[in-house]
């Protein structure tokens, strides 16, 4: 008995002693996204992205200041508000001080709120949000504040780009916009309609819609009404069993002309689209995984295979977010004064692993960088998506997009 | 159902105040005070403020549920509804000079809960059964298809955000602390549980349950019964409505999931969980499920797994839910004889803590040996870390289900027997 | 006018595609009193396990086999599960299913994983069936259609033709008087609930290709099916059908015409508010009819409902 509790008592105090060890040691980044239900799949792709590049981009190269490692502390957040807030304030009672986050502009809108009261409340104690997925212009625009970033290009310079590259294109003359019903489907079509309007004022727009999100089964009579339209381009912003449901539907329905949309690829979509999609399917986006940019970036997405044959480097500006976030650590000197951090990384100017410069502009803290125009084929693909043989291949590119474009962002700095 | 009848006949004897009946509350009250002192980090404090909206929200549910009879798949509304209302008063404050100090606002979350409660109530509440609760899911889902269409009230999926700190402050207090909105939480929890233990006692709670019992012969006696459904339909929106205020107090938020179809559903869950027939019931229920999903999802990816085990497990061997389980151990208790049971119950517990530990372990080992990245073989649990590719964990935790199961299973037949005696009235010699 | 012949047989695949999941759920709800909120993941399940079967011996090994082991599952926990939680009455019943719904949604991302499922119609129908002024109709869909029919005609048969039909709908009325005649009652529920979940799986069979197989995909068809046999009439397989269709030609409708409530408004003699961003109800005159598609069948229900409470075809109240 006495040695039994003599053990557990060692035990306990190696125990404290070494997480007190650790937490001397590691910078901890909150991963709010969502981890189970329907979403999880985008989730638990974004944390193996996250987790490889911490490892990979900055861990291995010596960490950041005097050797502080990073380290990815996943929260399930169950793509819910409520749950979102809750689990901030779990993260932030650990001590942890950079919170990342991506999936819904809805569950983003909620954080970047809660953290701007959160620091006015609690002057000690402030965090960072790093958004790298949620791209409602707002955030950047009318919301915007200071403890806020975002490393993806938001939907106004996704459309911006791709606008700039269909306006070259003489053979459209007619085009669809089909989306989901809330901020972000709007988005996409309000600037669409706008950019259009601008770049190509005889481009006749011949269907401009709104689906109610995740409550469509069939979408066979769209697809019946974009065959109708005669149009020889389509926009959608859908995401998800949306996006799948919609693009099936109108290639089944006999549409044969370049569908352009934002999240058409990885977590079984490219799969389930193979054949199908090849030669109509295109993707703005950030992040050109083919070809291949240089050596590093092969290696990189090699590696990141290798760990995880199952999933892809769906969001490769998390790379970005890493390497970034650790310059500025470093710029800074500190990891707990969250201002001097975002000093740091306001109009930073970062060479990227994915061969784009990207600026993080300060006076809205959006990230300027290259945008492409990728195409889902089979031909040319390095690095394919869902195992699947088919993947993205860039096409087009708009360098440092939408540098120029103006913001409506009155940042109240502290 | 029979804790509800016992009710029934203390009522007619013992006048409204027994000491017998303050005590309890008396006792919850100071523990809600005293417990920010023991829990005071502000994920607890939130994750409290959580589980008392969640209580006040299944307490009033089970106004319906366990009191009514009627069965409710679009109770969200309700509570959603006082909520967003809410927001837009805290807004109208901060904006409009709109001069209403936040302590108050959870009234009119439950006016609003009230006023639209009566308006669905009118016509949904003619029937009971089936039709009911058809009628509520339709309601429901139109409100929550709604609430994207309509952006000007429901803010489209980003929802309504406000500040609560805006408000006009007496004695230095804005309510910027966690601990302030604790406490303002805490006593419109026990206000309002206080409220609707009071309305089951009532004459108008009294005919709701036999409303609930058999309608007809209610008829007969000479009351309404759609007039009796729509005063507890009503009242339950009320309660819904109050409960909405203060979530939009502590979050400062309300989005589409606050009115949705899983929101309904899961407060259906909580109440049945905890257990119907007791006033306590919802309370319990609350409680477990806000600890398995706030605290449990934070340990595991499965957890929703072990949720849905929960349910049928309790559905099937406890359908007077958790409550139920505690209050079977009353009558040994009464008897006098609660002491059988703690040796068996005693050798019971670390065979079934080891059943239960080591199914779970296994369910965690095969999710990690199938979704981990290659390379990253080593998991933890319960503080220990192996290999998860390696045949040792797996040999490990199979001997101890098997060996544990075993166990248990020779165990039942004595804890059968026990539980047999301890409940008979004559004493065994 | 070529349009709507297309959407007709849209509409009417979708109509179709439901009532093979309304007939089941209205056979178990009249006879049981179950809401057996777990119908929709038996379908999901018919999705994934044939997907699963496709993989090694092909869709049309898949077809056959998944819903049996649909089926059976479906009768398994009727006999294990349900008929034990039967006795402590309806709503630990219900809580049981819903309980089975979130367990199967668990298990399905437990073994499958949480992505899209690469589940591809066979190659001997992915063709072009025939087009009606450039929209194109796919073989798929005629085969979807034909084995609904068939489906429609067999259940029709064997419930007003058999001996086994006679007995099923007599115990659906009189339970205790069909036991006391000798009949199994309890077999008999296990059976139906059996029957009933296989046709879901069959639909999930025919549907995941066509329209996605993923973890959500009973949630994303949720409670249209209550809603369908309730307007219907519970226990009513006429009533079933037509209102299968009803719903399936009124959502392919409202998604294909964009029809603009300003229009409505306006031709019932509203104007337009001057100040449209500023209004507080702008939302509802910038609002088209494919928007509110998706609720119009609970619309549908609450005014059923109200109006007539024993449904459209229903002989009994509920």
């Amino acid at each position: 008995m006495n040695r039994l509790s003599k053990l557990i008592v060692s035990a306990a105090i190696a125990g404290l002693m070494s997480s007190a060890a650790l937490a001397a040691d590691t910078i901890k980044i909150a991963f709010v996204d969502p981890l189970s239900g329907p979403f999880a799949a985008t989730g638990a792709q974004g944390l193996a992205q996250y987790k490889f590049a911490a490892d990979e981009l900055v861990n291995k190269q010596g960490g950041v200041l005097d050797g502080q490692m990073f380290e990815i502390v996943p929260f399930d957040n169950k793509i819910s508000a409520k749950e979102s807030l809750i689990q901030l304030q779990v993260a932030i009672d650990q001590g942890i001080r950079f919170i990342v986050q991506g999936n819904s502009s809805g569950v983003a809108n909620a954080i970047t709120d809660a953290v701007k009261k959160h620091n006015k409340r609690n002057p000690d104690k402030q965090v960072l949000f790093l958004n790298y997925s949620a791209v409602d212009p707002a955030l950047t625009n009318e919301k915007c504040n200071f403890w806020h970033f975002r490393f993806d290009a938001n939907a106004d310079i996704k459309m911006d780009a791709l606008t700039d590259i269909m306006a070259q294109d003489p053979d459209i003359k007619k085009v669809y916009l089909i989306g989901q019903d809330y901020s972000f489907g709007k988005a996409v079509a309000s600037a669409a309609v706008k950019m259009l309007g601008e770049k190509r004022p005889d481009i006749e727009i011949v269907g401009n819609e709104l689906h109610p999100i995740g409550k469509v089964k069939d979408f066979t009579p769209y697809a019946r009404k974009i065959v109708a339209s005669d149009a020889d381009a389509m926009i959608t912003g859908n995401w998800g069993s949306d996006m799948v449901g919609l693009g099936k539907a109108v290639i089944e329905a006999g549409y044969k002309n370049p569908i352009y949309t934002y999240y058409a690829a990885t977590d079984g979509i490219t799969k389930t689209f193979g054949e199908d999609g090849k030669g109509s399917l295109r993707l703005v986006g950030e992040g050109q995984l083919n070809p291949p940019v240089s050596d590093r970036a092969i290696a990189y997405t090699k590696a990141y295979k290798e760990k995880n044959p199952d999933l892809d480097i769906g969001q490769p500006r998390i790379a970005n977010v890493m390497e970034m976030l650790a310059r500025a650590i470093n710029d800074a000197g500190s990891a707990t004064d969250m201002v001097a951090v975002a000093n740091a990384l306001e109009g930073m100017e970062h060479d990227s692993i994915w061969g784009t410069k990207v600026k993080m502009r300060a006076e809205d803290h959006q990230a300027i960088q290259d945008v492409h125009i990728l195409a889902h084929t089979d031909d040319g693909v390095t690095f394919d998506f869902d195992n699947s043989g088919y993947g993205l291949v860039a096409e087009n590119t708009v360098k440092m997009a939408s540098a120029d474009i103006p913001t409506t962002c009155k940042m109240d700095r502290p | 159902m029979s804790v509800v009848s016992e009710n029934a006949s203390e009522a007619t004897q013992s006048p409204l105040i027994v000491w017998s009946q303050i005590l309890p509350w008396i006792m919850a009250s100071v523990l809600l005070a005293a417990l920010p002192f023991v829990f005071g980090s502000g994920s607890a404090l939130t994750i409290m403020n959580q589980m008392a909206i969640t209580i006040i929200f299944a307490l009033a549910y089970n106004m319906l549920l366990g009191q009514g009879g009627m069965l409710s798949f679009g109770h969200a509304v309700y509570m959603g509804l006082g909520g967003f209302f809410c927001v837009h008063l805290m807004n109208m404050v901060e904006y409009d000079n709109l001069w209403l100090p936040l302590p108050f606002l959870p009234l009119f979350g439950g006016l609003f809960g009230l006023m639209f409660a009566t308006i669905i109530g009118l016509f949904s509440t003619r029937r009971a059964g089936t039709v009911f609760a058809m009628i509520s899911l339709g309601v429901g889902e139109l409100i929550a298809a709604s609430s994207i269409i309509v952006v000007a009230f429901f803010g489209g999926e980003e929802g309504v955000s406000g500040d609560r700190t805006m408000g006009p402050t007496a004695l230095g207090i804005d309510f910027a602390s966690q601990k302030e909105v604790y406490y303002l939480t805490a006593f419109w929890l026990v206000l309002s549980a206080l409220a609707m233990f009071l309305f089951s006692r009532t004459p108008m709670g009294r005919i709701a349950n036999a409303v609930r019992d058999n309608e007809e012969r209610a008829e007969f006696l000479g009351y309404s019964q759609r007039y009796v459904r729509l005063i507890s339909f009503c009242a339950s929106g009320f309660f819904c409505g109050i409960a909405g205020g203060l979530f939009a107090i502590n979050f400062e938020i309300l989005t589409q999931e606050n009115l949705d179809l899983t929101s309904s559903g899961i407060i259906l869950l909580i109440t049945f969980l905890g257990g119907v027939g007791f006033f306590i019931g919802p309370i319990i229920g609350a409680i477990v499920f806000t600890m398995l999903q706030t605290v449990l999802s934070l340990y595991t990816e499965i957890w929703q797994l072990y949720l849905g085990v929960l349910f049928l497990m309790t559905v099937m061997f406890f359908p007077a839910g958790l409550t139920g389980l505690l209050a079977m151990h009353s009558l040994p208790y009464r008897l006098g004889k609660f002491s059988l049971l703690l040796v068996p119950y005693a050798k019971m517990a670390l065979p079934a803590l080891v059943l239960v530990l080591s199914s779970a372990s296994l369910l965690e080992l095969l999710f990690h040996a199938r979704h981990a990245s290659v390379g990253e073989n080593e998991m933890t649990l319960f503080g220990i870390t192996f290999d998860s590719h390696a045949l040792t964990p797996w040999i490990v935790l199979v001997v101890l289900l098997v060996g544990s199961f075993m166990i248990v299973k020779r165990q039942a037949p004595s804890l059968y027997d026990a539980w047999q005696s301890a409940n008979h009235m004559e004493p065994r010699s | 006018m070529s349009l709507i012949i297309v959407n007709l047989l849209d509409g009417l695949v979708t109509g179709l595609l439901l009532f093979m999941l309304c007939s089941g759920l209205t056979l178990i709800f009249s006879m049981m009193g179950v809401l057996n909120f777990a119908h929709a993941s038996f379908y999901m399940l018919g999705a994934y396990f044939a997907y699963q079967i496709s993989t090694y011996l092909g869709f049309w090994v898949g077809l056959l086999v998944a819903p049996f082991v649909v089926g059976l599952a479906g009768a398994l926990v009727e006999r294990y599960g349900l008929r034990r939680v039967h006795k402590y009455g309806h709503v630990p019943e219900l809580i049981f299913t819903f309980g089975l719904a979130l367990l199967i949604e668990e298990l399905v991302q437990f073994i499958w994983g949480k992505s899209q499922m690469a589940y591809e119609q066979p190659p001997a129908l992915d063709f072009t069936a025939f087009a009606i002024a450039g929209n194109a109709f796919p073989a798929y869909k005629m085969f979807m259609i034909f084995i609904a029919m068939g489906i429609f005609l067999l259940l029709l048969y064997i419930l007003t033709r058999t001996r086994i039909g006679m007995i099923i709908q007599a115990a659906l009325s009189y339970p205790h008087t069909v036991q006391n005649l000798g009949h199994n009652v309890p077999l008999i529920f296990m059976g139906v609930f059996g029957v009933g979940t296989a046709l879901a799986g069959l639909a999930g069979v025919i549907a995941g290709p066509a329209l996605g197989t993923f973890p959500g995909m009973a949630f994303q068809l949720g409670s249209i099916v209550f809603v369908t046999i309730v307007i219907g009439g519970l226990g009513s397989l006429w009533g079933a059908l037509f209102a299968s269709l009803l719903i399936g030609w009124l959502q392919t409708f409202a998604a294909s015409y964009n029809i603009r409530f300003a229009d409505i408004f306006e031709f019932f003699g509203f104007t337009p508010p001057v100040d449209m961003a500023n209004s507080a109800l702008r939302d509802l005159w910038t609002l088209t009819v494919p928007q509110i598609g998706p609720i119009l069948p609970y619309l549908l229900m609450v005014a059923v409902l109200v109006i007539r409470p024993q449904g459209l075809f229903g002989r009994r109240e509920t």
